[in-house]
């Protein structure tokens, strides 16, 4: 066998399964043999190989009864927020030091039962609160992407980063992602992969370690539209133990890929070209937009007028939410206690324990959220950002109800930046990374990023697209369209 | 609204988590910091707007009032730093 089956997609491995040329076991097996290749890009921080092997032989006899699904025999990688039964389940987190699940999140026991082989935890910034995957118990995450000509280490994004650089090193064929402020596209802007966030409801988020309750979602992360397309099919649907999960049909997501994208009408947001934007960037919007057009679209400019308050809208709300969900890490009941003094209370094991399980990011956001939700303050700061972000969704829905199908924007205001880049900059500089993808969070709906292009340097950059809610299928059969005209096809060339 | 060493003092008592005293004043700058960003929403006129509290428009479910899971004790405490006699053992609360 010289084809290198961990590069293949989920719909050509699906044919190739269909087909009796492959064996799951044979994808599984190259997939655990590139993970064991690529530990310098610490992508992968738990592989679970024996698992996985034991997972493709029950596929692979799925497929030979004739009760396979479209997922049945594809070996994911699953970021780390995700609860695996018996598998160290930790957020990237010491405060989840070891934990072990005795409970399957909904998503990943839908990918299960649908017959999905599970390859193993992937890295991220701890409890997704990072734009670089450097914040992560595990140690930072490293692009397989380089700019031309150099040997710099850059960042995969975050805080889905080691899902971004698993699918885009082709250690998995596709990944789960969570996107709270932009943890799904940001990444696979930077890798040259699809990341696909549905609308909020759209998956269960029960087994999901929670960041921000009301802007948390999984999605897929892949290498093409269709197998987002494919594997979102797999992971969502109703849920009773998440109240918030919608009860309405699960589409065929993959049928909505038609191409055929005459008479949509794209809004282009002209808050959204905001100061400091790359030349690059611009250029590839302007040449998306066209792309879209050309295929037979209506491109129109809109206005979203609220855009610049969705930043500091978010990062009051995320870290409210964010220091409520984030109290239940007190040392009793699972994860890190701190060695105590002797006289030491029950508080000082809180404050201890929490001070050492903490990373410095998380207790930025776990105070600021306790700051915004105090007497006095909470008024001013967390009511309020619940007002703007009211008006943040209306913006959204005055677009949509004047006959907007999709809204493109640029994914990220810049190409990767270099590992370690991330410490050299302010808090606030580091949240500016979400601007274009914070947005669609506070309102709710569905997005997806698209590999567009290289930048001068070579490295990738995506555009995202923007959909009404509930209409992933639409979204997915325009994010074709663009997929189909930009012919991204570059991979990272192979260094590690 | 700037921080001062005391509110970050308080603050931190708040989130439970303990900061060296010397830390604090760097804590305190750094917390002004993104306060000062988030000023930036006092700009937008909210009067009348109500603050969104569901994300989508829909009603929360109700459930039947049954009993679906549980006698899971061993799993329960698998996890615990200290578990002993079926219960999480923590320092003395009351004296």
């Amino acid at each position: 066998m010289t084809m290198a089956l961990n590069t293949l997609t989920i719909a050509d491995a699906r044919a190739k399964l269909a087909a009796k040329e492959v064996t799951s076991r044979e994808l599984t097996q190259a997939c655990l043999d590139a993970i064991e290749g690529a530990s310098a890009l610490n992508a992968v921080v738990t592989v679970t190989a024996e698992r996985a092997l034991d997972m493709a032989d029950a596929a692979d006899a799925r497929i030979a009864g004739g009760d396979a699904t479209a997922m049945t025999g594809i070996p994911l990688g699953v970021k780390d927020l995700f609860c695996v039964e018996g598998v160290r389940s930790q957020a990237a987190s010491k405060i989840l030091d070891g934990f072990t699940p005795p409970y399957e999140s909904t998503v990943t026991a839908n990918l299960w039962s649908s017959g999905a082989v599970m390859l193993g935890k992937l890295n991220m910034d701890e409890f997704g609160m990072g734009s670089a995957t450097e914040y992560s118990v595990y140690g930072p995450t490293v692009s397989p992407w380089r700019a031309q000509g150099s040997d710099a280490k850059l960042t995969a994004g975050g805080s889905s980063g080691g899902s971004a650089a698993a699918v885009a090193a082709d250690l998995c064929l596709a990944a789960t992602g969570t996107d709270t402020g932009g943890s799904i596209r940001q990444p696979a802007a930077f890798t040259g992969t699809v990341g696909l966030r549905p609308t909020y409801g759209r998956c269960s988020r029960w087994g999901v370690i929670a960041y921000a309750s009301s802007l948390d979602q999984a999605g897929p992360m892949t290498k093409t539209v269709r197998d987002a397309a494919i594997m979102l099919g797999a992971m969502a649907g109703h849920d009773e133990k998440d109240s918030t999960s919608a009860d309405i049909p699960v589409p065929d997501f993959e049928a909505a890929l038609t191409g055929d994208i005459r008479g949509k009408k794209i809004g282009i947001p002209r808050e959204y070209r905001v100061d400091g934007l790359s030349d690059t960037i611009a250029k590839q919007w302007d040449e998306g937009a066209a792309m879209l057009r050309d295929a037979g679209a209506q491109v129109v400019d809109i206005s979203l007028p609220h855009t610049q308050y969705a930043l500091p809208t978010y990062y009051v709300i995320a870290p409210a939410e964010a220091s409520s969900n984030l109290s239940r890490y007190d040392g009793v009941r699972y994860g890190h206690r701190a060695k105590l003094s002797a006289g030491d209370g029950i508080t000082e094991m809180y404050e201890k324990t929490r001070a050492e399980g903490f990373g410095t990011e998380v207790q930025r956001r776990v105070m600021l959220g306790a700051y915004v939700l105090s007497a006095g303050f909470y008024d001013a700061y967390y009511r309020k950002a619940q007002r703007v972000r009211t008006l943040i969704k209306r913006d959204f829905e005055t677009a949509f109800a004047d006959g907007i199908d999709a809204i493109l924007t640029p994914t990220t205001p810049s190409r990767a930046f270099a590992l370690g880049a991330a410490a050299e900059m302010s808090p606030v500089e580091m949240y500016l990374n979400d601007v274009f993808t914070v947005t669609l969070n506070l309102a709710g709906l569905p997005g997806i990023s698209v590999p567009s292009g290289l930048s001068a340097d070579g490295l990738p950059l995506g555009l995202q697209l923007i959909g009404k809610p509930w209409e992933e299928g639409d979204l997915l059969n325009t994010a074709f369209a663009l997929e189909k005209a930009a012919k991204f096809e570059t991979k990272a060339a192979r260094w590690w | 609204m700037a921080i001062d060493t005391d509110t970050a003092r308080r603050v931190a008592h708040l989130a439970r988590i303990h900061v060296e005293e010397e830390r604090l004043p760097a804590l305190a700058e750094e917390l002004s910091a993104v306060l000062a960003f988030m000023e930036q929403l006092s700009q937008v006129d909210t009067d009348g707007v109500e603050p969104m509290t569901s994300v989508t428009p829909m009603n929360l479910k109700r459930r039947a009032d049954v009993i679906t899971d549980g006698d899971r004790q061993e799993d329960i405490l698998a996890n615990a730093p200290d578990a002993r006699e079926g219960f999480f053992a923590v320092p003395k609360v009351v004296e």
